[in-house]
């Protein structure tokens, strides 16, 4: 056991931290002309994260803060994962948010704060610090969802996204204070143990259980609890949804692996029932009501509520191949969701939002570099090899069929089909329309044609390496479990 | 002495108040920043009750957090409120519905 001095596993959030209040100091200073400075040292910020987590990377788990943190490989992934993403999300949003007037300091700080919270979230093993990491992380969403000020759509969404933002917070922190009750202890291990001692048909324990599933589910996204979803999607500034859309599902599934697989493991029983439900109704609502929107970020809002249902089915297997499928999965759709939402961004310019799906309409004669790298994008959310989404497909339903749930499989898989139908009329619109009159060509700065040339590619050129990071997934998600053995 | 089952139906009760008070209401929004306010201190009830009944401080600590939170929640919700107000002139909730979830 370490002292309560031993800072060393938490640098990374450190560094992170005091980088974001430093930018804010020195935001001050500087006129509107050096406003780039800021940016620059953003992305310093997050590049010089992320090497940090990979340098403290360990497969054991090192404990600190009286036991309330934990650095493992799964917090390493995650942070790793995290910083990266956010990085490539202001890269790409730089343009974005210059045209409309958001190229602020505070635009920067915000966003850094909130990747703070979800690498405390990441490396929560105590019900107290999980909290303030969901807070500080949901908190910063809310101000970038109405930071276009003289948006009515922005300030709408905002609104809804506080509401039941609030409200889920509030649910998951009622099911913590009856486990707190139950358990008397808010450490997450003790509670594992306190757990263990008692009946898993107790209806006390299975209340709270409900309650902190609910404020999961909510902070997920996943139907019943997705209203906020498509609003807050299409509402926000394109620039805040695509860091919305990605991250926080990384440090989502995070919590969800702290909570019910740290914590709760041995209800597995009971809530297995919960989740599979929540999964169900997430994959068909999700891919049924995608194919009836028009607006692109909507249809890409529905696309993340399937997406979370796919990944909740590796959750649910409750085996270990089970759970790393699900940080593969995770993983893989915060990368295609980065391109799909950089491809909107990429489409729109100063006054013009690209978010409408004729937008999109014969994209390949205007541009067919760009059709190609939205067309390669959109089979791998459908699910279609070889890309690599087929692959975090396959890796979730292997799981499911592993532990004799074949009937569920055929749902997802179904309902899989389904989906393609929407990704397939984006590439129809792209490929076999006309372009709508007066189009104007697009014009884009040159590092974010590059990252996002990267970012499509990667969903075909990651696959040599399909096995080293489902094995890393493996031994990250094994580290959360080695860390109760000792 | 007051026994724990009483505090605890004390905290069910204000918990499920707000979250009516969320749903039901259709009037304002700043009622819906109150029903959040009750929601966390339904909580705090709860979590102190507990921690007094396991002579724990844990939970004690836990209050004091939350009760931060909660403030800088109810300054951010506030501050979407007014931009909110700016856009709109009005914060009528039912008048909330450009978006369609």
């Amino acid at each position: 056991m370490n002292g309560i001095l031993n800072v060393t596993p938490a640098i990374p959030e450190l560094f992170v931290f005091t980088m974001a209040c430093v930018i804010l100091v020195v935001d001050l200073y500087i006129s509107k002309e050096q406003r780039a400075i800021s940016y620059g040292l953003t992305l310093l910020t997050l590049g010089v994260g992320a090497m940090l987590s990979v340098l403290s990377f360990s497969a054991e788990p090192v404990f600190t803060f009286n036991n309330m943190f934990v650095d493992d490989a799964l917090s390493d992934v995650v942070k790793v994962a995290i910083c990266l993403i956010t990085l490539v999300v202001f890269v790409y949003s730089r343009d974005y948010i210059e045209a409309r007037g958001l190229f602020k300091g505070e635009y920067f700080v915000l966003g850094l704060f909130a990747v703070v919270g979800m690498m405390v979230m990441a490396s929560a093993n105590h019900l107290l610090v999980l909290y303030l990491g969901l807070e500080l992380l949901s908190l910063s969403l809310y101000s970038l969802v109405a930071f276009q000020r003289d948006s009515n759509l922005a300030t709408e969404a905002a609104m809804k996204y506080f509401v039941l933002g609030a409200l889920a917070s509030g649910m998951m922190l009622y099911g913590m204070s009856i486990l707190y009750g139950l358990t008397g202890s808010l450490d997450i291990p003790a509670i594992r143990k306190a757990v263990g001692g008692m009946s898993p048909d107790d209806v006390v324990l299975i209340f709270g259980l409900v309650f902190v599933l609910v404020g999961l589910a909510f902070k997920l996204g996943v139907v019943p609890f997705h209203m906020w979803v498509p609003d807050v999607y299409h509402g926000a500034p394109t620039s805040t949804t695509l860091f919305i859309g990605t991250t926080p599902k990384i440090a989502g599934f995070a919590i969800v692996i702290r909570l019910l697989i740290g914590g709760l493991e041995d209800l597995h029983g009971t809530w297995q029932d919960m989740v599979i439900i929540l999964a169900v109704l997430s994959i068909a609502t999700g891919n049924l009501i995608a194919i009836a929107q028009t607006n692109l970020k909507r249809m890409l809002a529905y696309s993340a509520i399937s997406h979370m249902g796919f990944m909740l089915l590796g959750v649910l297997a409750g085996t270990p191949t089970g759970y790393s499928a699900a940080l593969f999965y995770i993983l893989i759709y915060a990368v295609m969701s980065l391109g799909a939402f950089g491809m909107i961004i990429l489409l729109s310019r100063e006054g013009f939002e690209a978010d409408e799906l004729d937008d999109l309409k014969g994209l390949n004669q205007r541009n067919s570099w760009y059709a190609l790298l939205m067309l390669l994008l959109m089979i791998s959310m459908a699910g279609i090899p070889p890309a690599v989404g087929f692959f975090a497909k396959l890796a979730v339903i292997q799981a499911i069929v592993d532990v004799n749930l074949v009937w569920l499989a055929v749902i997802a898989v179904l309902f899989a089909v389904v989906g393609a139908f929407y990704y397939l009329r984006v590439i129809k619109l792209m490929y076999f329309d006309p372009p709508a009159e007066g189009v104007q060509t697009i014009q884009a700065a040159s590092d974010l044609k590059v990252v996002i040339g990267v970012n499509a590619w990667a969903v075909l050129l990651v696959l040599p390496w399909i096995g080293p990071i489902q094995q890393l997934c493996l031994t990250a998600v094994a580290s959360v479990m080695n860390g109760f053995v000792s | 002495m007051i026994p724990l089952a009483h505090y605890l139906i004390l905290g069910a009760i204000m918990f499920a108040l707000s979250v009516i008070g969320i749903f039901l209401n259709r009037k304002n929004v700043v009622i819906l920043l109150m029903s959040i306010e009750l929601l966390l201190l339904a909580i705090n009830t709860n979590f102190l009750a507990f921690s007094h009944y396991l002579q724990d401080t844990a939970g004690q600590v836990f209050v004091f957090f939350i009760l931060t939170v909660a403030a800088a929640e109810s300054a951010i919700g506030l501050a979407i409120l007014i931009v909110l107000f700016r856009n709109r002139h009005t914060i009528n909730v039912e008048d909330l519905d450009t978006l369609k979830g």
